[in-house]
């Protein structure tokens, strides 16, 4: 059978590919895809702990199930954001996004 | 090498790849459809884990709504970015450099952890009835009816939210005075 070291180094793996995305494009789409694929290795890693660990307690999916709604909104809410610096200012990258910058 | 771990290595494998193209690909339509091929990876690697419900989540979430809707906001802003402009930030290397930092300090944890040495997870006695276990506990007024609750606000919130923030700048009510 499959160890549970092999899904927590993929996660590990997974995670920090996402966090070079968020931390290195310019796009902001980019940024946000990059967040999602985090997120996405967290629900792998929280999946295979309840699996492994204790596979009759359910909450391990449960909490799956809140990380899913809340990343549902993060990129909703995330994307109309976009959309409206796209319709106002015309660009997208990260670094002209300085509105508020002091 | 039994065939699970064969699977396991195989999806993991284009998993990871698929992330890294994610990533790396200067094309951002690209990038989104590799993020749906790494999302789809997950999904299998939850049925690996016996996870069936969460699999199915996973596709109708993930790829049906949340990389869709990246694919249309990408349509809808397609003339700024696409090509000539660096994808990368200058300081890109600072954020390679976190990233391995944050990945071999994960592994060293890995190692020092005593449970990664479990080799075969335990028996699940019976999967419909972990299911239906799944349904209750999420309306169980003594188990997890609050998160599911505040989840539910959550996405309400989100929705009304981003419909206001997206409305058209033209039709947007008079008196707010910011156009």
């Amino acid at each position: 059978m499959i160890p549970l070291s092999w899904y927590l180094i993929l996660a590990a793996g997974l995670f920090c590919v996402g966090l070079y995305g968020a931390l290195a494009r310019r796009n902001a789409l980019a940024i946000l895809m990059g967040i999602e694929l985090m997120l996405n290795a967290v629900n792998l890693n929280l999946v295979a702990f309840w699996r492994y660990l204790t596979p009759n307690l359910i909450s391990g999916q449960v909490f799956v199930l809140i990380v899913l709604a809340v990343a549902a909104s993060e990129a909703a809410v995330g994307l109309a954001l976009i959309i409206s610096i796209y319709r106002r200012r015309s660009t997208i990258a990260a670094e002209d996004i300085d509105m508020m910058k002091w | 090498m039994t065939a699970t771990q064969f699977v396991f290595l195989l999806t993991g494998a284009v998993t990871l790849g698929a992330a890294l193209l994610v990533v790396l690909s200067p094309r951002l339509v690209h990038a989104a459809l590799w993020l749906i091929l790494s999302l789809a990876g997950t999904a299998v690697l939850f049925v690996l884990l016996e996870a069936s419900f969460l699999a199915v989540v996973q596709v109708a979430i993930y790829i049906d709504a949340i990389a869709i809707l990246i694919i249309i906001v990408i349509m809808l802003t397609r003339r700024v970015m696409i090509r000539g402009e660096a994808q990368i930030t200058r300081n890109w290397w600072l954020g390679a450099i976190s990233a391995l930092i944050f990945l071999g300090g994960l592994l060293v944890l890995l190692n020092m952890m005593p449970i990664t040495a479990i080799d075969t997870p335990p028996t699940i006695a019976d999967t419909n009835q972990l299911l239906e276990d799944l349904g209750r506990s999420l309306v169980d007024v003594d188990r997890f009816i609050l998160p599911f609750e505040v989840a539910s606000i959550l996405l309400l919130a989100a929705l009304i939210g981003s419909i206001m923030i997206a409305w058209p700048l033209s039709t947007r009510a008079e008196g707010e005075g910011d156009q």
